[in-house]
């Protein structure tokens, strides 16, 4: 079915899925709300959310094996936004479920945290849609501002409140100067259309075009800050480390996936004509955030921040995705999004499983000697780690993730060779933080006089175990998921040829 | 796993019983399975009141001997309670592997090997163009690879029953080392080299598991850890080698890199490069210098892992890596040369420092390091089945080597702990005169002596004998000789190989036969107490010695050279290896075998033979076992002694020179320097102006850093576009 854009209703049908989960999260707000704030009242709109996002993945699949497209718009209809869609509602998923446990330990009443994770995620669908520049903005600004509420909601915290304004600040600070290159880009091109713009760089000639340059770069700063790749990444630490777990993870995952995701597409859609000038500048954000990540990881004693320059590191793998500007560089981003995403969320919720009320316990010191009070918590944070540093068969799925982006980038059109060495090197590196948090949990007896943790609460356990498993079984047999961000891969017909070589 | 079999039937093979290769790696794997549950379970009792129950391994070797500190009693904690099952699943799976390998060995010997079985399990991972099959290859390299596994491997599977079975974890020892065997099966097996590389990684994580398996003691941990970042630093090697592959080839199987190899030009670029990272993936896999130093630590773990990983398989994996490859390394002399004179010189070197250890399994540990130089040796020169040979040997003697050391430390160990003796059980100063105790264990150890130092009709005689004539007869006409090194003719670069060879094997001969004299003759030094506690090890640990013993005693007879056609059927394992091998090993020669007159050949072993016996006599000659005191009355040694007892202070210097400054930089520059200290002193707290300038942001947060963030962004900002501007 080919959607006719122009028209109010197909439009509308268009946006299905996003509407579904809007409209609810809408319903959900005037719920929680309507009651005062107890335990119950939280998990009851955490449950309905769950429900939500439920539906909302159903719908989306359902959508997925239809084989709709449409005509050029302000929106996308193909599998890319799907497969976006997909990674963000499975986070938004996650972080939902822990949350529930985790309110409870922190004492965090409010119901409407849940809701405003629904919005958040709704912000991401609308980005993994976009296919217009402003509806790019209103989807980033959408996503940020539930976010900026939600790293604050623990409100007897003070990190939580430090962090919350400080990712404020700064991601207006960033915001501002993604808007002016959203600006200069238009007053380049006359257009704010994804499509249009791809055509008429192509057509106008405007690689040395000053104001474009500049609209680009602006735009690749906005795009890094949110992605939190170095040297734009400064925030991401602090605001980790202060946010309710749940929420950091969700920031690690979904929202790094949407920002990502649609950075791709408005770099292989608008601006592969550009390719001589984003090139380098790229090219070197993977290889610093590569190399901070990995390097200043590796003196973290807390997990959670331990985690943050992880992720930081993990942004510039996926950035030499982006660098190979093609669709099998697309494939390969997806596929290492699914693995990233799936790692990220266990070890996040095994720092839950193991963290106290307070968000204490947080310090490697807390692991040592895991193995012998939790040994199933042990094995599965082994298995994120190994599959975070890209090991075979115990890290499942992370190193094909890491296969695949080595394999794409030797094979674009202007071979990355030196950045598949630098991501190597650098995951060789990255051993020296994984594996020590490994060694800490098996080789390590338990310190006199440490608890146990806390029984862990099914929700929790449930995502550390599902996460587990699926990490380890789609190392497996990978190639359904292979298959899978094959076929998702961005496909708008007339750009598809621009795309295929985009970077000469 | 239900393996989607497509059995290639034309091949001879898949009509035997060899079709079932794929339960080969699945057995052991079976037994990790049921090994690791019984260790969870078991685990989960404990539970966290009672974390003391691990802390027993505290005194270096034997397990199970808890704390002599904490409760001052004889009595052996409680076996654990699964051990009976463990001390059937363990091994078991290793006898079952065995027996399964025997018979597809059989089969194998009664069909024409020219070509490799290959068989599909499933679909792995499309890649673009590249279709990568889980696949397994069998052919008689990976055959031979198998049947020193799973032998040797169910030896020391069994020894380990008696070594171990008091240890609170033992259902986990066996679960790591069912799994180890799991992945070495699947490396040798492998029919990719991405499989290829699985099964590596995954042995080195065993290896890193196993090492640390008595991880109260930080020294082990710490050994792990350096054991696995060394490795990773080879990985990375490999790694880009197989990117290479990929690229240049655009395949991963090892018979398509084989046959596209063939293509390229002798001696080229491409060939070079993917050997010489191939070879840094060695290096690191079989401690090679210049990353060796995590081996002798390695032997922190248990004794009989050292002989298993540490000695007879996993660190020969890089050897094997060499042999796979062949058709890669036969097109690049350069790269070649570089590993056999990477592997003369790590013989040389680790002998030297052999020659003064006073640990036991530290000996061992350097021999090995030393022999596996001798491999490397061999197949540089394109020798393969040289190499392979003395892996064989090697695996049987040193892995005897090592288990008789188990057996005398776990003695010693008993005995020191039934007085209450807090003296080092691996200390050879504090050995002497076991003879009298532990006749068996003397005299398979001896006969392992006289293999490793190459006396003649004992295994290792034939294979480092085969080793030196191999690389005398490259010297001249053969590829290896036309090409040059860092502008030495090959020529030269191989005497100078040939020379280094030579020199180990003397000292090899020196520091065996000295391990031999300070541990079993002259007077016992352990010490008036202990001594009526000194007695022969268990039959179930003397056992899978004496067996090895026989293998080492006649294992030189798979492959008798001509010379010596008169005792036995000649070049039996040159024969089988023949079609894996044999076209490379050419290729190295110019295309016609090696040939050496009579009358060479005749001096070169008796040249050989001279210089073993030499080294012996010269070692008893020389050292007085009867002069030694024991440990705690030994005065600090001094000068050169003690240069090689600190093994040359490479450690040492590897820690001033790479791992303190990482560490300190990713502390003090990256972390508090950058992100705090720089910025933070420079644009924050040292410049008022600055921060006014920010005064927007609400007095409060500048004493955060939300300021430097900013800064920092900013600057990337301005870097940004300049980067787009000025190009």
């Amino acid at each position: 079915m080919i959607f006719d854009l122009a028209n109010p209703s197909q439009l509308m049908q268009a946006l299905g899925p996003d509407l579904l989960l809007i409209v609810g999260a809408i319903v959900l707000m005037l719920w929680a709300a309507w009651r005062p704030e107890s335990d119950e009242h939280q998990r009851a709109v955490g449950r309905a959310s769950l429900a939500l996002v439920a539906a909302t993945i159903a719908m989306t699949l359902w959508y997925s094996t239809r084989g709709m497209s449409s005509n050029v718009g302000v929106i996308a209809v193909d599998n890319f936004r799907w497969a976006t869609d997909l990674i963000c509602l499975l986070g938004a998923f996650g972080a939902i479920a822990l949350g529930m446990e985790y309110n409870v330990r922190e004492r965090i009443l409010p119901a409407e945290s849940h809701v405003l994770v629904l919005f958040a995620t709704a912000g991401m669908m609308i980005l993994a849609a976009a296919r217009d520049l402003m509806i790019v903005f209103l989807g980033i600004e959408l996503m940020s501002v539930a976010i900026y509420v939600l790293v604050g909601l623990n409100r007897r915290s003070p990190k939580a409140a430090e962090g919350s304004l400080k990712y404020f600040l700064l991601g207006a600070f960033a915001t501002a100067f993604l808007l002016y290159g959203i600006a200069l880009i238009y007053g380049s091109t006359g257009s704010t259309n994804l499509t249009e713009i791809g055509q008429r760089v192509v057509a106008g000639n405007f690689v040395a075009h000053p104001m474009m340059l500049a609209g680009t770069g602006l735009l690749l700063v906005g795009f890094g800050f949110k992605v939190a790749a170095a040297p734009f990444h400064m925030w991401a630490p602090d605001v980790y480390e202060g946010a309710p777990t749940p929420i950091t993870a969700f920031m690690a995952t979904a929202v790094k996936a949407a920002a990502f995701a649609t950075f791709l597409r408005v770099w292989l859609e608008a601006l592969p004509g550009m390719g001589d000038a984003w090139f380098t500048p790229i090219w070197w954000l993977a290889a610093v955030a590569m190399f901070v990540g990995n390097t200043v990881a590796l003196s973290q004693r807390n997990l959670k921040r331990l985690l943050a320059y992880s992720s930081i590191a993990h942004s510039g793998y996926l950035l030499v995705a982006v660098a190979t500007g093609t669709l099998g560089g697309s494939a390969a981003f997806l596929f290492y999004l699914v693995a990233y995403t799936l790692a990220s969320y266990g070890a996040f919720a095994v720092v839950i499983a193991v963290g106290r009320e307070g968000d204490a316990n947080n310090d490697l010191s807390d692991y040592e000697g895991l193995w012998h009070v939790r040994p199933g918590l042990a094995i599965a944070m082994a298995v994120f780690m190994l599959s975070l540093m890209g090991f075979p068969i115990f890290g499942g799925i992370g190193f094909f993730g890491k296969w695949y982006l080595l394999m794409a980038a030797i094979e674009a059109p202007r071979p990355l060779t030196t950045l598949a060495v630098v991501l190597v090197l650098t995951s060789v590196v990255s051993a020296g933080y994984y594996l020590n948090v490994v060694r800490v949990m098996f080789m390590k007896a338990r310190p006199d006089g440490a608890a146990d943790p806390e029984r862990t609460g099914s929700l929790t356990r449930g995502v550390v175990y599902a996460t587990a498993v699926a990490i380890l079984v789609l190392g497996l047999v990978p190639s359904r998921v292979i298959g899978w961000s094959r076929a998702g891969v961005p496909r708008a017909p007339q750009i598809q040829a621009a795309s295929v070589d985009a970077p000469r | 796993m239900n393996p989607a079999m497509i059995p290639e039937g034309a091949h001879p093979l898949a009509a035997t019983v060899a079709r079932l290769v794929w339960l080969l790696p699945l057995l052991p794997l079976l037994g990790f399975l049921i090994n690791g549950t019984l260790a969870m379970l078991g685990v989960a009792k404990i539970g966290p009141a009672d974390p003391s129950a691990n802390g027993g391994h505290g005194h270096g070797e034997v397990p199970g001997h808890a704390d002599e500190h904490a409760h001052d009693d004889h009595g052996h904690p409680p076996r654990h309670k699964f051990a009976k099952i463990v001390s059937l699943v363990g091994p078991g799976v290793l006898v079952a592997a065995f027996a399964l390998a025997v018979a597809i060995f059989a089969a194998m010997r009664g069909v024409e090997m020219e070509h490799p079985y290959l068989l599909t399990l499933f679909s792995w991972m499309p890649v673009g163009d590249l279709k990568l099959d889980a696949t397994i290859l069998l052919d008689p390299l990976s055959m031979t690879m198998v049947m020193v596994v799973t032998g040797v491997g169910m030896l020391i599977h069994v020894f380990s029953v008696g070594y171990m079975q008091d240890d609170p974890g033992y259902p986990r020892y066996f679960a790591y080392l069912n799994l180890f065997v799991f992945f070495m099966l699947l490396l040798v097996l492998g029919g990719s080299y991405p499989l290829l590389f699985v099964g590596w990684e995954g042995v080195g994580l065993c290896s890193y598991l196993l090492i640390g398996f008595w991880f109260s003691e930080k020294a082990n941990a710490d050994a792990g850890k350096k054991a696995f970042i060394m490795n990773r630093i080879g990985d990375f090697g490999f790694l880009v080698a197989m990117l290479l592959m990929f690229a240049n080839f655009g395949t991963l199987d090892i018979l398509g890199v084989a046959e596209q190899a063939a293509e390229l030009p002798m001696g080229g670029v491409i060939a070079t490069t993917i050997a010489l990272f191939l070879f840094l993936g060695c290096t690191g896999k079989s401690a090679q210098i210049p990353l060796y130093t995590w081996l002798p630590d390695a032997m922190a773990g248990p004794t009989p892992v050292s002989a298993l990983i540490h000695a007879a398989t996993m660190v020969t994996a890089g050897v094997y890596l060499v042999a796979r490859a062949s058709g890669i390394f036969s097109m690049a002399p350069v790269a070649q040369l570089t590993v056999a004179l990477v592997g003369a010189a790590t013989a040389f070197f680790a002998a030297t420092i052999g020659l003064k250890q006073w640990d036991i399994k530290k000996v061992l540990a350097y021999s090995t390091v030393s022999q596996l130089g001798y491999m490397f040796v061999a197949v540089g020169v394109g020798a393969y089945v040289a190499g392979i040979f003395h892996l064989v040997t090697h695996a049987f003697f040193k892995a005897l080597l090592f288990l008789g050391s188990g057996s005398v430390i776990y003695v010693l160990h008993a005995a020191y702990h039934k007085t209450h003796n807090h003296d080092d059980a691996q200390d050879m100063r504090n050995m002497g005169g076991l003879r009298q105790y532990m006749p068996i264990t003397f005299s398979l150890m001896w006969i392992a002596t006289l293999a490793i130092a190459g006396i003649p009709l004992f295994s290792g005689f034939f294979s480092k004998d085969e080793i030196l004539t191999s690389v005398f007869a490259r010297i001249s006409h053969s590829t290896l000789a036309d090409a040059s090194l860092l502008g030495m003719p090959g020529g030269t670069v191989l005497m100078i190989v040939y020379g280094l060879a030579v020199a180990s094997a003397l000292m090899t001969a020196i520091y065996m036969a000295r391990m031999m004299l300070y541990t079993f003759h002259g007077p016992n030094r352990t010490g008036e107490g202990e001594r009526p506690h000194l007695k022969e090890a268990p039959w179930v640990m003397t056992g899978p010695l004496v067996v090895l013993g026989a293998l080492t005693a006649f294992g030189g007879w798979l492959n008798v050279p001509a010379l010596l056609g008169a005792i036995g059927p000649v070049g039996g394992l040159e024969h089988f290896l023949e079609p894996v091998v044999g076209e490379a090993a050419l290729r190295t020669t110019l295309g016609v075998a090696p040939h050496l007159p009579h009358s060479t050949e005749l001096m070169l072993v008796g040249a050989a033979i001279f210089i073993a016996v030499a080294g012996i006599a010269f070692a008893v000659w020389r050292l007085k076992p009867a002069a030694l005191v024991p440990r705690k009355d030994a005065p600090e040694s001094t000068g050169i002694d003690r240069v090689l007892e600190n093994k040359y202070f490479v450690d040492e210097g590897y820690a001033a020179a790479f791992v303190n400054p990482t560490v300190n930089a990713s502390r003090t520059v990256l972390w508090k320097g950058f992100d705090a200290g720089i910025i933070d002193g420079l644009f924050v707290n040292g410049s008022a102006l600055l921060a006014r300038a920010f005064g927007w942001m609400g007095s409060q947060l500048q004493t955060g850093q939300v300021g430097t963030y900013a800064w920092v962004l900013l600057i990337g900002v301005i870097t940004l576009l300049g980067a787009f501007t000025f190009r």
